[in-house]
């Protein structure tokens, strides 16, 4: 109990500061636009009136965090989850490419970390391009992916997974090498006496000890994933998904959709950050570890 | 004081020997030159002894252990357990070996720590079990077969990791500092239950420690080393029974065997620095 109070204490204070900031910075941003409206309407409000208008555009530079939460409410639980108008459907729409991203990118990251533990040739010869890989913009390779594998017929869930993939591999590569040679030397001499062979040492040693390092790696890889399938649905004309929405509301100056459908892109965030930290926590118990 | 480590006649002994080395030498290259670790190293281990090799840090004890054990590789002489090359016999799992730390799996219970290397060697589950139950209970670990490492003290920990030494039933036990991470009183009673062990089960012990009590307490034979390079100066037989209680560390034999590993060491130079 008091942990949790020791932990709801700061992080609603942060966010309680964050409000008050963002309602400034609402009025800010949005004054010039309303000063306009204002002078052709012939009309002086008073400060306290001003204010409020600045907090109710329709169409405002900066949302106020009330028209965002009303947004994000109405489309959340007051559509039908198959309304294109609804962020559940959108979210379902990226949270399956999110996944089925991810999952691919889980399995490529631990494939390419067991052949460079394992390959010498591949340690030397892979781990360079795997970080150049990374240091491309994936705003500029999505699209090329994207038309690359329509020409070969693919469409759908699996280009935009793939983006997902591309960015998810990464941390779950660099992760996997990095447990996959956590084991202490004294561990490796142990299972030398025993003259164990290479696939013995592999699935007794180095896979129990590179767990910790998977899910801490999957972690930062699922968000990955995330970005990757908003980032897929921008450049594709996409009509479902966060990223349609983001673009949807660029396109008609949508600003409160905008950012109803960043703060549903961040609870699915937070989501899929919290499930892979359930799955390290129950993983963690049947390892045998010590209750925190 | 350079006597040869072997006393013994080269006669019908050679069955019986279970470590012969000669003339042992290990040189690790490393970014300051070359480091002697070991020098022109001569020893003869016949089965059942209890050796113990005590000296200073870098006399190149554990070096000599992890050469029997075929975990580093001579660089001159040679080394034969049971008459195989260390290799042959490392890959024929001729011996357990305890590490400074009990180097115990954490994501393992005590009793598939101790399955580990029955599983490795592939033998079958009933085999297995039936081994864990008789290891812990030569260690006296009974009824902690569910926990976890993190779940026993030091001692119980570096008890379990000899279980797991002892559970392939091979003849030769090389122990590295078993205890020395362990507080006086852990280990007292641990050395009294090593020597129980090794009076029940007939095996063949090397025993590096840099304690003297405990080297004179356990050992039938004591090699004393000294560093610069790592040699044996002088190899020390016991005149103590096999039955000994814990007082016999007052008796004035043991002290006196305990006062002649003292001076070894020190004709050594090891007390230089």
């Amino acid at each position: 109990m008091d942990s949790l109070r020791s932990k709801i204490v700061p992080v609603s204070t942060i966010l309680a500061g964050i409000v008050v900031l963002w309602y400034v910075f609402a009025v800010v941003l949005n004054a010039p636009f309303q000063r306009d409206l204002d002078r052709r309407a012939g009309e002086t409000p008073t400060t306290m009136e001003f204010v409020v208008r600045t907090l109710a555009q329709k169409k405002p530079t900066l949302p106020a965090p009330h028209q965002v939460a009303q947004n994000f409410f109405e489309n959340t639980f007051l559509r039908k989850v198959t309304s294109a108008r609804s962020l559940v459907y959108h979210s379902w729409a990226t949270l399956s490419s999110t996944l089925l991203g991810f999952t691919f990118g889980t399995i490529l990251g631990i494939v390419i970390a067991v052949g460079i533990v394992h390959v010498t040739t591949l340690d030397k010869s892979l781990m360079p391009w795997i970080i150049a890989s990374q240091t491309i913009p994936i705003l500029a390779v999505a699209p090329m992916i994207i038309v690359v594998l329509a020409a070969v017929g693919i469409t759908g869930l699996i280009p935009k997974a793939l983006i997902s993939t591309y960015l998810s591999f990464f941390p779950v590569a660099v992760g996997m090498v990095k447990g996959l040679r956590s084991p202490e030397l004294m561990h490796l001499d142990l299972m030398h006496t025993y003259n164990a062979s290479r696939a013995q040492i592999f699935w007794k040693l180095r896979v129990p000890a590179s767990v910790p390092f998977l899910f801490a790696s999957m972690k930062v890889a699922v968000a990955a994933s995330l970005v990757g399938a908003i980032v897929g649905e921008l450049p594709t004309g996409a009509v479902a998904g966060i990223g349609a929405k983001l673009l949807a509301g660029a396109y008609y100056s949508q600003t409160i959709d905008i950012w109803a459908a960043l703060v549903a892109g961040s609870v699915v965030a937070a989501l899929l950050v919290a499930a892979v930290g359930l799955a390290s926590r129950i993983v963690e118990r049947a390892m045998g570890g010590r209750p925190a | 004081m350079n006597q040869p480590a072997s006393t013994k006649p080269a006669t019908a002994e050679t069955a019986r020997q279970v470590v012969s080395a000669k003339n042992l030498g290990l040189t690790f290259q490393t970014n300051d030159g070359p480091v002697q670790a070991l020098s022109n190293v001569d020893l003869t281990i016949g089965k059942g002894e209890f050796v113990s090799f005590i000296g200073p840090s870098g006399c190149g004890k554990t070096t000599l252990l992890r050469v029997i054990a075929d975990l580093e590789k001579p660089t001159s002489g040679s080394i034969s357990i049971n008459g195989m090359s260390a290799e042959q016999a490392r890959e024929a799992r001729a011996y357990g070996y305890v590490f400074q730390a009990a180097a115990l799996f954490p994501w393992r219970t005590i009793e598939r720590n101790v399955a580990l290397p029955l599983e490795v060697m592939g033998l079958p589950r009933a085999e297995q079990a039936q081994r864990i139950a008789r290891t812990l209970d030569l260690v006296n670990l009974k009824g902690f077969e569910k926990k976890y490492p993190w779940q026993l003290s030091g001692g119980m920990q570096q008890r379990a990791s000899i279980a797991r030494a002892l559970a392939f039933d091979a003849d030769l036990l090389l122990m590295d500092e078993p205890f020395g991470a362990l507080d006086e009183i852990v280990r007292d009673h641990l050395n009294e239950q090593l020597l129980d062990l090794w009076g029940r089960t007939s095996k063949t012990i090397c025993f590096v420690t840099h304690s003297i009590p405990e080297a004179v307490y356990l050992s039938t034979r004591i090699v004393v080393m000294s560093p610069r390079p790592g040699r044996v100066t002088d190899v020390i037989e016991s005149t103590l029974p096999r039955e000994r209680p814990l007082d016999i560390r007052e008796t004035p034999e043991f002290l006196a065997i305990a006062a002649r590993v003292r001076d070894g060491l020190r004709a050594g130079h090891s007390y230089e620095d």
